[in-house]
């Protein structure tokens, strides 16, 4: 690999705030002009993320096994799998902090493998667990962040506590880390990875082992970000959070791009309009697929439940007990995420 | 503007650089934030630091020193046995304290608090990590030096202007100690190997002629405690504090700046490894 670095004259530029401002943006676009050109290959208007081939292995093992992807500036990308199909690697590989076996990455026009640091720069990072400063109080956990990213404290100050209030944190400021909830270390988090306002953010499963009004909450501030214009990555399991949250993804399974489109657009393709789910026991429901044949478009038994894709659910049901069949429980749902990825993979998101 | 052409210039000339990705020249952060926290949590934990050699000083100096009575010094003249031991109870102080920074301090801040992997997702290399962080062993170090010194003087056994410089001296010794203990931390993975540091460093302070000369040993013996680091930081403590200044000074400094000099390649070679994989 090639040794760089931030070129120091390139890091005043970024990091040069006149006194007062509170935006960097303006600074930020200057070194991002400036070094486009520099990229090897010519790249979109807006495209902020360009991945062409890449490919991450650890020794045979190949945890990112060739993807190709693009995401344009203000765009809600998001990455879908299960645990293991290379989404934390290839959001490490992004975020600059793990370099690729091969294929091509830019970041803003950068590569990130030789501009790690110029590339960081540019990046706000919600890594899939918290690594807060606990020996910080939490005001000053954003005000060190910053600093690593070389901003001088008269512009961390009142964006700290610009963050803090977008944060709903206000008045925990003066507190301790480990007194803050799993939520509230969540918000702080996303707040500390906006404290060099990051032209991209990337959200590594940002709401796992949330509580639901948690979750909610969180949703909210992230979609506040969307709305104003920042380019957001987000890993997922959950498929809910995929469909609030992305307006494009990928489904990722075994390092390997399964499909990819809008959450609508996914379900369209891969999935019927509605779902019914009966439960049979859990005897039955792997056996009582002859009876069910013909019903729907399409039959998927699993361990649990047996799931009958059809364009009208009731309808589907009503021919179940028309055949003299009595589930134990009946669901007509809409077709999700979730059955897309089934349909892909054969296997449940969520083991 | 000329951002432009400057920027690929100095880009050029940043791919050629050595240090190139590990490094951003932001040190300064991670010290600020080292000093932060001390501010806020560890401050009773630096006292602790301090209080050590002193505790040993007043019951080995003052307690069995009145047993012993007075001992031979470096330059041949009498001393008091705590005036012999002091400066070797400083130099085991630089030693632990670099030491604890540097392994069991580093080896939490990676593996648990994640501290690292944090500053890593911003502009800051690996290398500003660990200069800042040797840094900060090193202030720490200079710190007690200079309290421990001054507890000497109280004391009444400072006897020469010279003894000022134990304090520099210290800070050597510490930057020997710390910048090797980096290195050797980034191969440990787990608590039982972090006891082997334990079980290298209490032998070494017991052994290295901290209360005793060197000479009581068969000649075998003095070889090994000789090719020991801490042994050169004892003499070297104990020269400066009576001012009796030999050619051997020079190789006790010259050993701790080779140390400190293959601590720190060392060092980076394992963050390149560690970081940049």
């Amino acid at each position: 690999m090639p040794p760089s670095a931030v070129p120091e004259a390139q890091v005043q530029v970024l990091f040069h705030i006149p006194e007062g401002s509170t935006s960097l943006r303006r600074v930020h676009n200057k070194a991002i002009v400036s070094s486009s050109p520099s990229a090897g290959h010519p790249i979109k208007q807006h495209t902020v993320i360009a991945a062409q081939d890449l490919r991450k292995t650890y020794g045979d093992l190949a945890a990112v096994d060739g993807i190709s992807f693009s995401v344009a500036a203000g765009e809600s990308f998001g990455l879908l799998g299960p645990n293991g199909a290379g989404k934390s690697t290839t959001m490490k590989m992004i975020g600059a902090v793990t370099q690729r076996t091969s294929g091509q990455l830019s970041i803003m026009g950068l590569d990130p493998d030789s501009h790690g640091p110029e590339v960081r720069a540019n990046l706000g990072v919600v890594p899939q667990q918290d690594n807060l400063d606990e020996e910080l109080r939490v005001r000053d956990n954003l005000l060190v962040y910053g600093r690593y990213f070389g901003l001088p404290m008269s512009y961390l100050k009142p964006k700290a506590d610009e963050l803090l209030e977008f944060a709903q944190l206000t008045d925990k400021a003066k507190s301790k880390v480990d007194a803050l909830s799993g939520g509230m270390k969540r918000r702080l988090t996303i707040a500390r990875s906006l404290i060099n306002e990051p032209r991209i953010l990337l959200l590594d499963e940002p709401t796992t082992g949330l509580d639901p009004q948690a979750r909610h909450i969180l949703w909210d501030r992230l979609f506040r970000l969307k709305e104003q214009g920042v380019t957001l990555i987000l890993t997922t399991h959950y498929m809910d959070e995929a469909e609030q949250l992305c307006d494009r993804l990928i489904v990722v399974d075994k390092g390997r791009i399964m499909a990819e489109g809008s959450p609508a657009q996914l379900i369209r393709e891969h999935s019927t309009r509605e779902v019914l789910e009966l439960r049979f026991g859990s005897e039955r429901n792997t056996t009582v697929g002859a009876d069910l044949q013909g019903i729907g478009e399409r039959l998927e038994a699993l361990p649990d439940r047996v799931l009958i894709y059809a364009h009208d659910g009731e309808a589907a049901l009503e021919e179940v007990t028309s055949r003299g069949l009595r589930p134990l429980t009946s669901l007509v749902r809409r077709s999700s995420l979730e059955d897309v990825f089934l349909r892909l993979t054969g296997r449940s998101l969520v083991d | 503007m000329s951002i432009v052409t400057d920027s690929h210039a100095v880009a050029e000339e940043a791919r050629n650089r050595t240090f190139g990705p590990l490094y951003s020249r932001n040190a300064k952060a991670v010290i600020s934030r080292g000093l932060m926290a001390t501010k806020s949590t560890n401050w009773l934990v630096m006292l602790s630091g301090f209080f050590e050699p002193v505790l040993f000083l007043i019951s080995m100096g003052v307690g069995l020193g009145a047993i012993v009575g007075a001992v031979q010094g470096p330059d041949g003249t009498e001393i008091s046995y705590a005036a012999y031991i002091a400066p070797a109870l400083l130099a085991v102080s630089a030693m632990n304290g670099a030491v604890y920074d540097s392994t069991w301090n580093v080896f939490f801040k990676m593996n648990f608090a994640k501290l690292y992997q944090g500053m890593l997702y911003t502009s800051l290399g690996p290398l500003d990590v660990a200069l800042g962080e040797i840094f900060l062993a090193l202030l720490r170090g200079l710190l007690y030096a200079t309290g421990f010194t001054a507890v000497m003087g109280v004391m009444g056994l400072i006897t020469t202007p010279w003894a000022i410089l134990m304090i520099p001296a210290s800070v050597l010794i510490a930057f020997g100690f710390a910048s090797l203990g980096m290195g050797i931390t980034s191969f440990l993975k787990t608590f039982q190997q972090m006891d082997w540091i334990n079980f290298i460093m209490l032998p070494m302070f017991l052994f290295s002629a901290t209360f005793y000369p060197l000479s009581v040993y068969p000649q075998y013996i003095q070889w090994l405690i000789q090719a020991m680091p801490l042994w050169h930081g004892v003499e070297l403590l104990r020269q400066i504090s009576v001012g009796a200044f030999t050619p051997a000074t020079a190789i006790h400094v010259g050993y701790y700046v080779l140390m400190t000099a293959l601590g720190m390649l060392l060092t980076t070679v394992r963050l390149r490894k560690l970081f940049l994989k």
